[in-house]
């Protein structure tokens, strides 16, 4: 039997404490109105994130860039050119072949319009093309005031969401670990595995957290739909009254049919977990074989129901913050990411209870097999990764591409990053079989991934609810700490509830023995 | 010059593994085990030290790859960077991920077939090679163990009777 230890005790309390003031203070710093992004913009003008606003100044300028290069040059043909442009624009005739004249020398590059400005007859144009310009600027200020007033409104809302985007991110990736662990441990029951019997309360210690987990992740879900944030943009009555493409899908995403969906996955994750964790402990107790029959069946049904509740969850509660975009392999890619995860804090935590001493019974060839499994899932996801990645890449379609195209711009060192961390390094690091089999080397490469995969998330929902205004501070580090806390408590609380063994199963003599 | 060698027959693989454990205890020399199937755990028990392959092969793995980025570097970048349907073939990385599905076979390719190359190299095989078993029921059902003799023949004789063996035989080998 474990008992909870005091340590483990006291770090997941100091991580919870420290969790919510750093949450808290990300509430606290959101700005509370667009006066007070007004301050953060303007205090941000100097420094490194003034690429924003200015660009934003540059971004209409840039369309016109070569206009008005071309514009200097055309105002020393102003002054020869304007007697003769009265004659020029005598009759309408004239004056609409000069505007189209303007428009096609606008279009064409500074080379273009050098050369017609060598030529004699096209003089009128470039001085209606001077004269255009000069209303166009004046046009752009006015039209500068609005834009700013909606950039302002824009930031104000991302810099809003920051807070919600860090929790919901931390709260959604400390429940997939567990769910993740509850697809392996599925698996392991129906493929009648030999060697992870003796892990499987370990297993069924860390998806005791879907329970706390699934409801937290739950209520943020519901506070969305109430409008509490704005996660999920096609939430918005308003957005979507001018959005074509969100009223398309709203028969699919609608708050009432999103939260009934979330309440069917949640339902019936919970529903196998407690069911199969319940077997297992009776099958302890009775040595009953027909109950290990039961988890069996149970778990070859769950996997099928998994299968489909995992890649709508991944629909719903990841991809659906970006509306307008979608890929067909996402399911499979969040999974990917979130089962390698879960079976890397298998490992972390089986190495943290046999170096405690409570798991005589656990060898070196479980933790080789265990690392085993996080080299080759970490090389799957990376396979999704890429897949995902080069097809859109290749055929470089607008609607598709822009997804990845704003993640290297604004998240580039986060977005490769990643890569390195859940790809390069595992590859490296775990493909020697020695090292598979050395605890600290586990541990190391485990840290990694886990932080690798945090890292897939925040790139998941933050493009798409901060925007460029990302940052990994105290809200984001705060919100991980505080859901880690959580969850060490409730799964090593889980823990000491049931003997460390189970000894009713018929395969544990064979997975107590096991050896690679 | 010709020295004696004996050869003890086993039936069963667990008998064979204790043999081998009893010899290496007695510290007599094993030659060599001739079997009909892999027996797990039998080169742990005659003490040989493990195949270094794999290094083989994540070095040969890191040359395909290596071949891989030179060879479309230098066709698709260096050599004539076409424009082709709109694919940046300006430097190597802008491009890459076009590159990738090549990457990889490449190093796919040249880490198998140069492993199975050195193995084929490593263990003497090839077409036309002799056959090395001294007893063609080696290949069947029968485990054979050599072991060689240095003026203890009848002691080594009664030790194999021992163990187990089926038949036990001295040979002159050449």
């Amino acid at each position: 039997m474990y008992t909870l230890s005091s340590k483990i005790k006291n770090l997941s309390i100091i991580l919870m404490v420290l969790g919510l003031l750093g949450i808290g203070y990300g509430f606290f710093s959101a700005p509370k109105n667009t006066e007070d992004v007004e301050k953060i913009l303007a205090a941000d003008a100097h420094g490194a994130h003034h690429g924003a606003t200015a660009g934003h100044e540059a971004a209409p300028a840039a369309g016109h860039g070569k206009a008005t290069e071309a514009h200097a040059e055309a105002k020393e043909a102003h002054v020869e050119a304007e007697h003769k442009i009265e004659a020029a624009l005598k009759t309408e005739a004239a004056h609409d072949s000069a505007v189209a004249e303007v428009a096609h020398v606008a279009d064409s590059s500074v080379a273009d319009s050098s050369v017609a400005h060598a030529e004699t007859p096209a003089a009128p144009a470039h001085a209606e093309e001077a004269h255009a310009e000069k209303g166009h600027e004046a046009a752009k200020h006015e039209a500068h005031g609005d834009e700013h007033a909606e950039h302002v409104e824009h930031v104000f809302h991302q810099l809003q969401n920051k807070p919600w985007a860090a929790l919901y991110v931390g709260a959604l990736f400390i429940f997939l670990i567990s769910l993740g662990v509850l697809a392996f441990y599925a698996i392991q029951w129906a493929a009648q595995a030999g060697w992870s019997p003796a892990l499987f309360r370990v297993m069924e210690a860390i998806t005791a957290y879907l329970v706390p987990g699934g409801i937290v992740v739950f209520v943020i879900l519901v506070l969305a739909g109430v409008h509490v944030n704005h996660l999920f943009i096609w939430m918005d009555p308003a957005v979507v009254a001018e959005d074509h493409l969100i009223q398309g899908k709203s028969g699919y995403l609608n708050v009432p049919f999103f939260l009934i969906r979330a309440a069917i996955y949640l339902g019936g994750w919970i529903f196998y977990r407690s069911y199969t964790r319940k077997n297992s402990i009776a099958l302890d107790e009775t040595g009953d074989l027909s109950l290990y029959k039961k988890n069996f069946k149970a778990s070859a049904g769950f996997l099928a129901f998994f299968l489909v509740s995992e890649s709508m969850m991944a629909w719903d509660w990841v991809m659906s913050v970006d509306p307008h975009w979608f890929s067909t392999l996402f399911g499979w890619y969040v999974f990917a990411s979130f089962f390698v995860s879960g079976i890397t804090v298998i490992a972390l935590i089986t190495l943290h209870l046999k170096s405690n001493g409570y798991l005589e019974f656990i060898n070196n060839s479980h933790f080789h097999d265990l690392a085993k499994f996080m080299f080759g899932i970490s090389v799957f996801w990376t396979y999704l990764w890429f897949s995902q990645f080069m097809l859109m890449w290749y055929a470089n379609i607008p609607e598709e591409v822009t997804y990845f195209k704003f993640r290297i711009e604004h998240y580039n060192l986060p977005f490769f990053g990643m890569v390195v961390m859940n790809f390069l390094f595992p590859v490296l690091i775990l493909i020697n079989t020695d090292f598979k089999r050395v605890p600290w080397i586990i541990t190391m490469a485990g840290l990694i991934i886990l932080s690798g995969h945090y890292l897939d998330f925040h790139n998941m929902i933050f493009p798409a609810t901060v925007g460029e205004n990302w940052f990994i501070g105290a809200a984001e580090i705060g919100s991980v700490a505080f859901f880690a806390g959580l969850f060490l408590f409730v799964v090593f609380n889980a823990l000491s509830k049931a003997p460390l063994l189970a000894k009713g199963n018929p395969l544990i003599e064979e997975s107590k023995h096991f050896h690679y | 010059m010709s020295h004696k060698v004996i050869h003890a027959l086993y039936t069963d693989d667990d008998v064979l593994m204790d043999a081998v454990k009893q010899t290496r205890k007695a510290h007599h020399h094993i030659e060599e085990v001739y079997t009909p199937f892999p027996v797990h755990g039998l080169d742990k028990a005659m003490g040989l030290a493990p195949t270094r392959i794999a290094i083989c092969a994540f070095l040969y793995g890191l040359t395909g790859l290596s071949f891989a980025t030179w060879l479309l570097n230098n066709i698709m970048i260096s050599d004539w960077p076409q424009d082709i349907g709109g694919k940046p073939s300006f430097s190597y990385i802008q491009n890459m991920p076009a590159f990738v599905p090549v990457m990889f076979e490449e190093t796919v390719f040249f880490a198998a077939h140069l492993m199975v190359i050195t193995f084929y190299m490593r263990s003497k095989l090839w077409p036309f090679k002799e056959a090395e078993n001294p007893d063609v029921r080696t290949t069947d059902d029968h485990f054979l163990m050599e072991i060689a003799v240095n003026n203890n023949e009848d002691e080594l004789t009664s030790f194999l009777k021992g163990t187990g063996a089926v038949e036990v035989k001295v040979v002159e080998k050449h």
